[in-house]
């Protein structure tokens, strides 16, 4: 086989590793957008905030340390302990749920009934919000996260593909536990809302507020566990991608490149984000390696994906998988 | 008392719609013009330019025109970082091409070819409504960035990939480049500012922009009506475009002087201005100043305060910005949807009533 289309196969199957990265972070936007039909902007940084407080409860950092210094002019930074990764884990998740109420109580009850427009700002001001109390309370430098999952080339596969095509893949394992772990969420998720009550009253509200209401289902406990398993993606999400490049602020970007995923896969269907994801992934690789790269002077990748989502929308405004979109007057 | 509509009585049609009705307003507005030109030219010093006068001023007009977009036309843009951009480099590269042309000349320019690349990624708004534009703009924002960044006529195939705004001068005072004084420049903004600021106004409450009011409110209603949503969308596409674009220019060749584009025009400072229309108002000419001065101010204050008056580390009154910015977005859209320009309205309500309130 010839070089080129070797080179292609490879970047394809990288794209679609990539491509499951934003279907995880994508994820969360819909969940949260199908129960209670919120634009939720703050998800990267969602996403963010819980790598930190990881590597935080992780490395026993003490919350605040910066500005307690500053005030008391006190010199504490660390506890003196670190905890198991699965405790860090779970007491992130904790965590997370903190937050998840907090937003409910403080922001989401005095918006409900505004227009989506607002309330999508109002994400925007929460993730400015969050990030800043991020950065306060575990310091804003890059961190390192490792939870013990597995790193580098996959030798596997790179001595497989040298055996049948006489060259080897280059593919990560981080990529191939991310897929993994993807579809076990993923999974994890359809079972929760088919076959459990609360998973049923979530699908009641996003279907219709109204009726869900009228027989019965509390809506802020819905909305809080919503915003509670969003968090718990945002934090599967940003483990991934902070075992993959660091804990930093590039880190909240992912939400911006999970934004024209909904857009190609509809904002309100969950195999839509998945197959969005891997769409966009794979075709803003391909794009960057057989135009990019050679004619346009590369780094393509950080446009591609809108201007993709941007025409495929003018053509079916509702995604692929969305539902229709009726106006009336 | 002294603010009262009662007995200024108006003998035509003009006076009866005028912007100011009440007589205390019209003189406080000549008042502060007259303070603004004639006052603060004379007793601005480079601090106040640099730190707070010329930045308010350009990111008015900025904020003018995406106010005019999503405040009064309803289409909501986070790509106004790239339309800065546009601006920014069509004034940089007739600023190189023609060293002879009047920089406002330029400064015009770079709003009209911003207006033309406006109208082009406006038109998917015709398809495509409320947050799906709103990220369909960030391919704008994305696109536009990089184009600047990867195609090397734009910065004229500079080494450092930077472009950097030549001296010019306007009647002998240099407005940009190195040498330029406080006063010149904020004069050369301000004009700008009350020029445009008096278009918007007028714009706004026209057909012109009643069309755009009722598209906002109901597209389809409006329709129905008979408002062609192809001119309304698109005019206020162009004219936001042009406001945006002129800041730009304004943005790099007066306030910077030197621009990279991905750390001037990048996506905060689209979502920048996105705040200062919510903190001061949507569909509010008054509004947009106020919520440029407040988003302009507060990183100085803070700044101020937390630095110099507490001593602490420039990193945390950072994070602490990002905090207090966050939380007022939030603050506002629930207390007070329309922003600063509405408690000043409601401010102006009860002092029409002071002091016998019943």
């Amino acid at each position: 086989m010839p070089d080129q289309l070797l080179f292609a196969m490879e970047v394809t199957l990288n794209g679609l590793m990539a491509g499951v990265m934003y279907a995880l972070v994508a994820l969360g936007f819909v969940l949260i957008f199908k129960a209670s039909g919120i634009f939720n902007y703050a998800q990267g940084v969602m996403a963010l905030f819980a790598a930190m407080t990881l590597v935080g409860i992780q490395k026993g950092q003490v919350p605040f340390a910066h500005l307690i210094n500053a005030v008391f002019g006190t010199n504490i930074h660390y506890f003196g302990w670190e905890l198991p990764a699965v405790l860090a884990i779970l007491l992130t998740v904790v965590v997370m749920i903190g937050f998840a109420w907090l937003v409910n109580k403080l922001v989401l009850r005095h918006l409900v009934n505004q227009e989506p427009i607002i309330l999508f700002m109002a994400t925007i001001g929460l993730a400015y919000f969050l990030e800043g109390v991020a950065d306060l309370m575990w310091g804003a430098e890059i961190k390192k996260l490792d939870v013990g999952l597995p790193q580098g080339l996959n030798a596997a596969i790179d001595e497989a593909t040298f055996n049948l095509f006489g060259y080897g893949f280059f593919i990560d394992n981080l990529d191939i536990a991310a897929t993994i772990i993807a579809a076990v969420l993923v999974a994890g998720l359809v079972i929760f809302s088919q076959y459990t009550k609360q998973g049923r009253a979530l699908r009641a509200v996003a279907d219709d507020h109204q009726a869900a209401l009228s027989v019965g289902i509390s809506l802020n406990f819905i909305w809080v566990l919503v915003w509670a398993i969003a968090g718990f993606v945002a934090l599967v999400a940003g483990i991934m991608w902070g075992a993959k490049s660091g804990v930093q602020f590039s880190l909240s970007l992912i939400a911006l490149k999970a934004l024209p995923v909904l857009m190609l896969g509809g904002f309100t269907s969950i195999p839509g984000a998945i197959v969005g994801g891997l769409i966009i992934g794979m075709g803003e690789q391909l794009f960057e390696f057989l135009i990019g790269q050679p004619f346009l002077g590369g780094a393509t990748q950080n446009w591609f994906a809108y201007v993709l989502a941007l025409v495929f929308l003018v053509f079916r405004p509702q995604g692929l998988f969305g539902e229709k979109i009726i106006e009336r007057v | 008392m002294f603010y009262r509509e009662a007995g200024d009585f108006k003998t035509s049609y003009v006076a009866d719609s005028q912007t100011f009705p009440i007589k205390f307003d019209r003189v406080r507005y000549w008042i502060v013009l007259v303070l603004a030109i004639c006052l603060v030219p004379f007793i601005i010093n480079d601090y106040w330019a640099n730190a707070v006068m010329v930045p308010f001023l350009i990111w008015s007009i900025a904020a003018i025109g995406l106010n005019i977009l999503t405040g009064y036309c309803g289409q909501v843009s986070l790509g106004t970082g790239g339309f800065m951009a546009v601006g920014a480099y069509a004034c940089y590269k007739i600023m190189t091409a023609y060293p002879d042309l009047n920089i406002a000349f330029c400064v015009i320019f770079g709003g009209l070819v911003t207006a033309a690349v406006g109208v082009l990624f406006g038109l998917p708004s015709l398809r495509i409504k409320g947050f799906y534009l709103a990220v369909a703009t960030l391919a704008a924002q994305f696109f536009l960035v990089w184009l600047f960044n990867k195609v090397p006529w734009f910065y004229n195939y500079s080494a450092s990939g930077q472009i950097n705004a030549p001296e010019r001068t306007v009647f002998g005072y240099a407005v940009t480049g190195p040498n330029a004084d406080a006063a010149p420049k904020y004069l050369f903004c301000l004009a700008f500012v009350l020029v445009l600021g008096w278009m918007a106004r007028n714009l706004t409450r026209g057909t012109i922009g009643r069309t755009w009011m009722a598209i906002r409110d109901m597209d389809i209603a409006a329709e129905i009506i008979g408002v062609n949503p192809l001119r309304a969308k698109l005019s206020a596409f162009a004219i936001s475009s042009f406001f945006v674009g002129v800041a730009g220019a304004l943005f790099f060749a007066v306030y910077l002087g030197a621009v990279e584009v991905t750390e001037a025009f990048g996506i905060n400072q689209s979502f920048l201005v996105l705040f200062m229309i919510i903190i001061g108002g949507l569909g509010s000419i008054f509004g947009s100043l106020a919520g440029a001065a407040f988003i302009v101010l507060l990183p100085v204050l803070l700044k101020n305060v937390m630095v110099g008056g507490l001593g602490w580390d420039t990193a945390i009154a950072a994070h602490f910005e990002f905090v207090i910015l966050g939380g007022l977005i939030i603050f506002f859209l629930i207390v007070e949807p329309h922003g600063l320009a509405r408690l000043w309205d409601l401010a102006k309500e009860k002092l029409r009533l002071w002091p016998f309130p019943h």
